[in-house]
């Protein structure tokens, strides 16, 4: 990437982009070579950066009519959704948002750890996108806060509860963060102010993560390392852009149905009840996105150990790239991995129902094993996989395969120049 | 390949179907379902039943349940029961609203006015609770979307009355209820032969006041509902149409380069 | 990058049908986002208000508050009323004749809000028996609400309102 090589058309645009480069990055930006054998699993980056706008539009304008009063909170939401011109339909974007936000990151994620876009020369870019993550976790944890319902307010409970297993300064860190002896309204208050504030810091996170993926470029389906730009890329624009645009469409269909058919679906009843401080829910449970981590959490018996448990399995995520060395990058060419891999995603869909399930019987036995076996994936199956695994061959470039039509017929091809591995 | 793709989807498809407030019904009694008029995609309240709704909360629910979020100016909105605004003011007129202070420095009360919200049974939850027994009944604004099973729910609570079922004991006030949660609520049976003489002649049967009291409830609820499935309507077939453009722009596009993946 | 193929007509037609769709989406998103900050349904629903003037003696002022502006209802004395028509228009800096201000000569609504710089004058002081001062910066109106010296530019807004009957007048 070589600066100053685009000259602005016009006399103004030079002298503006002579102070500031801004024509030159959007030309660059414009000019970006891409694979061009992205599948649609590529499309979600695109899709993600539109959510992290809506739902800062639409959180910046519920904010004007939301009062952060432990007395008056719930009465403003509902005034949002009675009285607010188009109130209703902000909210439920907004809150439907968080959802669709939080599928899009898995798929994004779980494309990431198919394909092998977090190993090298790519690991920042996959550890700021666990910074996003975590604090995508942490915004959607103090917005559910907000309502004042009763799962905000126990939810709010249980989870700020969880500082008190520090040891020594545990009970102190915890009366800091409420600002009192229990949840209450100095609580709300703090939690609004910073729900404001984490999407900037997001929206930040973002621009470098994107910056950081210029750098090598993106990954794509086969994994290899491609020449840019070359027979092998296309420029983003309009070729991406038109493509990001198609899924983006199809996305918000799927968005539309939740927000005018089913804005509630994916919510718990229970936070249509005032929040009440000596009614305890019969079962406390977090936001469907949150329910892995929960599952986790409650797989301990230990306190402490639970708290601990739940934040390695972020860890185990942000320290993955040294985990998983193996020299080939995407599963489409790692036959073992690739079933490992579908565990994993089976894992992860058991450990988010028996989060949704009380902690006892049949379901807390399951959700451990599951536990476990995450830990298992991580720490002990990929990095034995690393070193044994007979990987498929890899093919030299993009174009190649296409003369066979598809890369496993052109594996098939005795004659076709390949690398029996990536050195 | 085959077989973790099935995998996944069947995992997938468990995952989506299964709703997590499973706890639908009491005991595993299944809720008396109902085929709501305001339900699906072309759901509409049923303007009728509305008015008859809000009668029987006015005669029936009132004098213990609250409606706090809720103003007399909503009775005649678009969407609601849509009664006139000369009724609505009446409604509002028959209730005495607190105001003040007057330049005395007192409270004084006055008819309500359109602008009014509904005026609440008791002055607060403790008195409410006092009265009750010592439960305080919910208010009823959004009640119907803070219970699993939503509209059958209610419905099937109001109509749940039954003997208890051998040898269970029930405390003095506790009644014994088929289909609400734990089987035990604080609120006698309310819903009898003709406790009700709808306005427009039809039949108070408890099942008939059941239903028009569900379908108030939800429309108190969501009052935005009609508008909701107006707009979502437009907007779906607006975003279907721009993705089909989108979907040939982007064919015409990729058709410029000579091959493809 | 993209070759500057120039054929028009196929190929643009479905570039500029969707450019155009996507932009009637866009502006269709827009709007709730701006509408949103005009006032609510509970704000309309205030936006006027009856005012019970049966207890308001002759030569007495009472205010009260309308969208949250402060209104001044005066039930005027016969004198009050003479003195207000006998103006000779010429010598008024916002020239207006009182029957246009009162629509029954015995009570004057007017907004409570100098229209110099928004101060709030007192009844019954100033030059101008029966009339209103404006602390702030001097400003006079008369006992139709007229400015007649001091800064103000115009005399006292009169909004709209009716007399809903003889006890009741409704603003707005």
């Amino acid at each position: 990437m070589s600066a100053h090589e685009y000259t602005p058309k016009s006399k103004f645009g030079k002298w503006f982009n002579d102070r500031l480069p801004l024509l030159t990055l959007a030309n660059h930006l414009t000019d970006y070579p891409t694979p061009k054998n992205l599948n649609y699993w590529w499309t979600f980056g695109g899709i993600l950066t539109f959510c992290l706008i809506t739902q800062i539009i639409t959180g910046l304008v519920l904010a004007m009519h939301y009062v952060a009063h432990a007395d008056l909170a719930f009465a403003s939401v509902e005034h949002i959704m009675r009285d607010v011109n188009y109130g209703w339909l902000i909210r439920y974007v907004h809150a439907n948002g968080a959802s669709m936000f939080f599928l899009a990151v898995y798929i994004h994620i779980f494309r990431a750890l198919y394909y092998g876009s977090y190993k090298s020369p790519r690991e920042i870019i996959w550890i700021i996108g666990m910074l996003i993550y975590f604090l995508m976790m942490a915004t959607a944890f103090l917005g559910y806060v907000l309502p004042w319902g009763q799962m905000s307010f126990w939810g709010a409970t249980v989870i700020t509860n969880l500082f008190s297993a520090i040891p020594l300064i545990g009970e102190s860190i915890t009366h800091w963060l409420w600002g009192g002896y229990s949840v209450d309204n100095p609580t709300l208050t703090r939690f609004f102010s910073l729900h404001y504030l984490f999407p900037f810091l997001i929206l930040g996170l973002v621009i470098l993560h994107i910056w950081a993926l210029h750098v090598p470029g993106n990954n794509n389906p086969i994994g290899i390392d491609i020449k840019k730009p070359s027979n092998d890329t296309v420029p983003f624009h309009p070729y991406i852009v038109i493509k990001d645009l198609f899924a983006l469409l199809i996305f918000l269909i799927v968005f539309a149905f939740f927000v005018f058919y089913s804005p509630n679906i994916l919510g718990h009843s229970d936070n249509y009840i005032e929040a009440n401080p000596l009614v305890t829910p019969a079962h406390i449970v977090p936001e469907w996105y949150l329910l892995p981590f929960y599952a986790i959490l409650r797989s301990v018996p230990d306190k402490l150990l639970g708290v601990i448990a739940m934040f390695a399995a972020i860890f185990v995520l942000v320290i993955l790239p040294w985990l998983d060395t193996s020299k080939v990058r995407s599963a489409v060419f790692r036959p073992i991995y690739k079933q490992f891999y579908w565990f994993l995603v089976a894992d992860v869909l058991i450990l988010g129902y028996m989060g949704a399930m009380p902690a006892e019987g049949i379901y807390l036995l399951v959700a451990r094993i599951a536990t476990a076996y995450y830990f298992i994936h991580f720490l002990i199956i990929l990095p034995l996989l690393s070193k044994r695994e007979r990987t498929l061959d890899v093919p030299l470039s993009i174009t190649e395969p296409v003369l066979g039509g598809m890369p496993n017929q052109a594996m098939a091809r005795d004659d076709a120049p390949k690398l029996k591995s990536l050195g | 390949m085959r077989f973790q793709n099935n995998l996944f989807k069947t995992l997938i498809i468990i995952f989506l179907t299964t709703n997590f407030n499973v706890f639908a019904a009491g005991e595993n009694h299944p809720l008396l379902k109902q085929k709501w008029s305001f339900q699906s995609f072309f759901g509409k309240f049923d303007r009728a039943s509305l008015q008859r709704g809000y009668q029987v909360y006015a005669e029936v629910c009132a004098s213990c349940h609250s409606m706090q979020y809720l103003s007399y100016r909503n009775l005649m909105e678009k969407g609601g029961p849509e009664f006139s605004e000369e009724q609505a003011k009446a409604i509002a007129a028959n209730f005495e609203v607190t105001d003040g202070p007057n330049s005395d420095g007192e409270m004084f009360t006055r008819p309500g006015k359109l602008s009014d919200k509904f005026v609440m049974p008791y002055a607060n939850v403790e008195e409410a609770k006092l009265s009750n027994g010592g439960a305080y009944p919910p208010d009823m604004s959004v009640l119907l979307k803070a219970r699993s099973g939503g509209a059958d729910y209610i419905y099937s609570v109001l109509l749940g009355y039954e003997d208890p079922p051998e040898g269970m004991k029930l405390d003095d006030g506790v009644y014994y209820n088929k289909y609400m949660y734990g089987n035990k609520i604080k609120m006698p049976q309310q819903l009898y032969d003709d406790l009700v003489t709808y306005v427009d002649g039809t039949a108070a049967t408890p099942e008939q006041m059941a239903k028009d009291i569900t379908t108030f409830m939800a429309w108190t609820a969501e009052p935005k509902l009609e508008e909701r499935h107006k707009f979502g309507f437009r907007a779906i077939s607006y975003l279907i149409i721009l993705t089909i453009l989108v979907y040939f722009s982007m064919k015409k596009i990729w058709s410029r380069i000579e091959t493809k993946i | 990058m993209s070759e500057s193929d120039k054929k028009p007509t196929r190929r643009d037609f479905i570039l500029t049908a969707t450019t155009a769709a996507g932009a009637v989406g866009v502006g269709a998103a827009v709007w709730p986002l701006v509408d949103q900050m005009n006032p609510d349904a509970s704000v309309k629903a205030l936006a006027s208000t009856e005012v019970d003037i049966s207890g308001v003696q002759p030569g007495q002022a009472i205010t009260v508050l309308w969208r949250g502006k402060p209104v001044f209802i005066k039930r005027r004395t016969s004198e009050e009323i003479e003195r207000a028509r006998n103006v000779d228009l010429k010598e008024l800096k916002h020239p207006e004749k009182d029957e246009d201000r009162a629509q029954n000569p015995e009570w004057l609504v007017t907004l409570g809000i100098c229209t110099h710089l928004g101060c709030v004058p007192l009844t019954n002081k100033g030059d101008y028996e029966g009339g209103w001062f404006c602390p702030c910066h001097g400003s006079h109106y008369d006992e139709s609400g007229r400015i007649r010296s001091g800064p103000a530019p115009t005399n006292l807004e009169v909004p709209q309102y009716t007399f809903v009957d003889s006890n009741t007048i409704k603003i707005g």
